[in-house]
């Protein structure tokens, strides 16, 4: 299977293999087309975003006005702070030469003159090893004013690196708008969205790094053959992150549509000491859970895992064998959830608070019944109700680990009951709780 | 908590200039601006802020605003040697708890806590995208992925 984001290519973080492997020829293809038609081939394509929304990213282009008085502005998402999430540090170190030039590509498309790719503060070196890849495509002549000359075009584009300093809730698009200009992070309430109203007031598309990273191949190798990757309805590859209870951790490119089972057992190298899986998350932590009895035929793209009851957010595929303690895993998210509210809404900066405590309360061998039901009503009262989706991403994990291991936690209140014993009756009874509904 | 006046080395200063260039104004280099404050002073102080407030033509209120809102500067010295434990759900999942307990015990801190010569601090930390090579630990900006206990006790020893 051929890789498009982090291709087998030795040493290709390094310019001149890069360019010796056919690089920036499909900027120069596309800057001998014009804008529309740059555009017109990624809606094709299919290409969907793949920071978590999988909203369609040509769409989102053709979303920026085609004449205003005012700049604008291109913004790369690398804030990657999902738990569960590491891909992105990948292209920074193996491929970020095909990040600059996709972005080449995007800002031409767009009508940007200048880029900015936002990465998270602690990946300092991850920082570093991009600004290295832009300094020597900007020394070669491959960004700034001296493109013109080097592509024959009138078009130039400038990209910066700008650093986060940690704080999740920038990884949310408008959160992380404020934060390059300079202020805290706090969400902007939409609409106006950023094609209308983003930096600086100014027309913006912000993009994730992966997916900025997949327009190269497209406009070099057709939107047809883009589109032929995988599921037809989320095409390409994508890079999943696996983490947690496996034999081989890390990041694997493969096609969209592949099987969550054979992603754990064959890539994966599957449970260590052949353990049964009792829980999946497969798309970063605020993402719906999977019961192990859930898996089977799962396919891992946007529709498949909407289907299956979840959503499949950043690919991030966290395992957990069956002896995880699942109270202790849900009361982890929900610090953390709990820690990176911004506190502009209420029901977010309370509601995620009540979660942890009630979760923590359970832990601690003090919860009750009532307890499980109350928490679903806090998530169900935090979830819509606030300006961004890290509502969502706190309410979900709960509302689905919940309702989806309902036994699991009643038994865990129960006093009479030990954890392993817990696990024993899930495993026994689980099959007959029906999947709840996702809203996305 | 007040120090005498905080001036930018003229090198920090040719720094700042650098990153001001890359905005259409001078207010987004304050996240950078806070780094290389907080580089040369070890810490943000009230006269950091007032300094790097007249720089980027921003009230000091604003400027404590960023600082407050991002769990990466700091308003008190910490360590020569910054420990962060990375705690989250993939980390947990690897023994993330027992090396955040090893740690805190090796070096007799708690959370956010300073060694009294200054040479340690620590942190736990949220995730921080180490989730395949975990558990991790950080020491200053340094990643230390993949570990073991014997590992975590081997870097600890090796801090000068």
């Amino acid at each position: 299977m051929e890789k498009i984001v982090l291709p087998d290519i030795e040493n290709i973080h390094i310019l001149d293999v890069y360019i010796e492997n056919g690089g920036f020829s499909a900027a120069k293809k596309a800057f001998a087309q014009t804008s529309d038609e740059v555009i017109d081939q990624v809606k094709k394509s299919g290409l969907r975003g793949r920071g978590g929304a999988a909203f369609s990213a040509g769409l989102k282009w053709s979303f920026m006005p085609k004449t205003t008085d005012k700049p604008k502005y291109l913004c790369i998402n690398g804030d990657e702070s999902e738990p569960g999430s590491f891909k992105d540090r990948q292209i920074f170190e193996y491929n970020p030469h095909q990040l600059i030039e996709g972005i080449l590509i995007t800002a031409y498309a767009i009508g940007a003159k200048v880029a900015y790719i936002y990465i998270r503060g602690e990946y300092h070196k991850w920082v570093k090893l991009m600004q290295k890849a832009l300094d020597d495509a900007y020394a070669a002549g491959y960004v700034g004013e001296a493109m013109k000359e080097k592509f024959g075009t009138d078009f130039f584009c400038n990209i910066y690196v700008h650093k986060g300093a940690g704080a999740y809730i920038c990884g949310e698009e408008s959160s992380l708008m404020n934060s390059l200009e300079g202020k805290r992070g706090y969400p902007r309430v939409k609409p106006p969205f950023p094609a209308q109203n983003g930096l600086w007031g100014c027309p913006t598309t912000i993009n994730n790094v992966e997916t900025i990273t997949n327009i190269p191949p497209i406009i070099s190798k057709g939107w047809d053959w883009f589109s032929k990757i995988g599921e037809p309805k989320h095409p390409g590859t994508i890079l999943f992150g696996v983490s947690g209870h496996v034999n081989k951790p890390g990041v694997y490119e493969l096609p969209s549509g592949t099987l969550l089972t054979d992603i754990i057992y064959n890539y994966a190298g599957g449970v260590p000491g052949n353990k049964d899986i009792l829980c999946v998350i497969p798309g970063g932590s605020s993402m719906p859970p999977l019961r192990g009895d859930q898996l089977e035929g799962v396919k891992m793209d946007a529709e498949s895992l909407k289907a299956a009851g979840s959503a499949i957010g950043t690919g991030g595929i966290m395992v957990m064998d069956e002896d995880t303690d699942l109270v202790k895993v849900l009361a982890r998210i929900s610090h953390f959830y709990h820690h990176e509210s911004c506190g502009q809404c209420t029901p977010c900066r309370e509601g995620t608070g009540w979660l942890e405590k009630i979760l923590k309360r359970i832990l601690a061998g003090n919860g009750s019944v009532s307890d499980i039901d109350l928490l679903i009503t806090v998530a169900n009262q935090i979830e819509g109700n606030t300006i961004c989706a890290l509502g969502e991403a706190a309410a979900w994990p709960v509302r689905f680990m919940v309702t989806r291991f309902r036994d699991y936690f009643e038994a865990r209140v129960s006093k009479e009951v030990n954890l392993k014993v817990a696990n024993k009756v899930h495993s026994m009874r689980h099959t007959e709780f029906p999947l709840a509904e996702v809203k996305n | 908590m007040s120090n005498s006046e905080f001036k930018f080395s003229p090198e920090n200063i040719e720094r700042i200039n650098k990153e001001i260039a890359k905005y259409p104004e001078k207010k987004p280099a304050v996240m950078a601006t806070l780094y290389i404050a907080q580089e040369q002073n070890g810490y943000i102080s009230n006269e950091v802020i007032k300094e790097v407030a007249t720089i980027l033509e921003m009230t000091s209120e604003d400027v404590l605003g960023v600082v407050t809102f991002y769990t990466m500067y700091f308003q008190k010295p910490m360590g020569k040697h910054h420990i962060q434990v990375c705690t989250n759900v993939s980390c947990m999942l690897r023994g993330g708890y027992e090396i955040w307990n090893q740690v805190k015990e090796k070096l007799g801190l708690d959370n956010m806590g300073v060694s009294a010569d200054q040479k340690f601090s620590l942190e736990e930390v949220e995730c921080m995208g180490s989730c395949g090579t975990a558990p991790m630990i950080a020491v200053n900006e340094d990643y230390y992925e993949n570990l073991t206990k014997e590992k975590v006790e081997e870097i600890i020893n090796s801090l000068k």
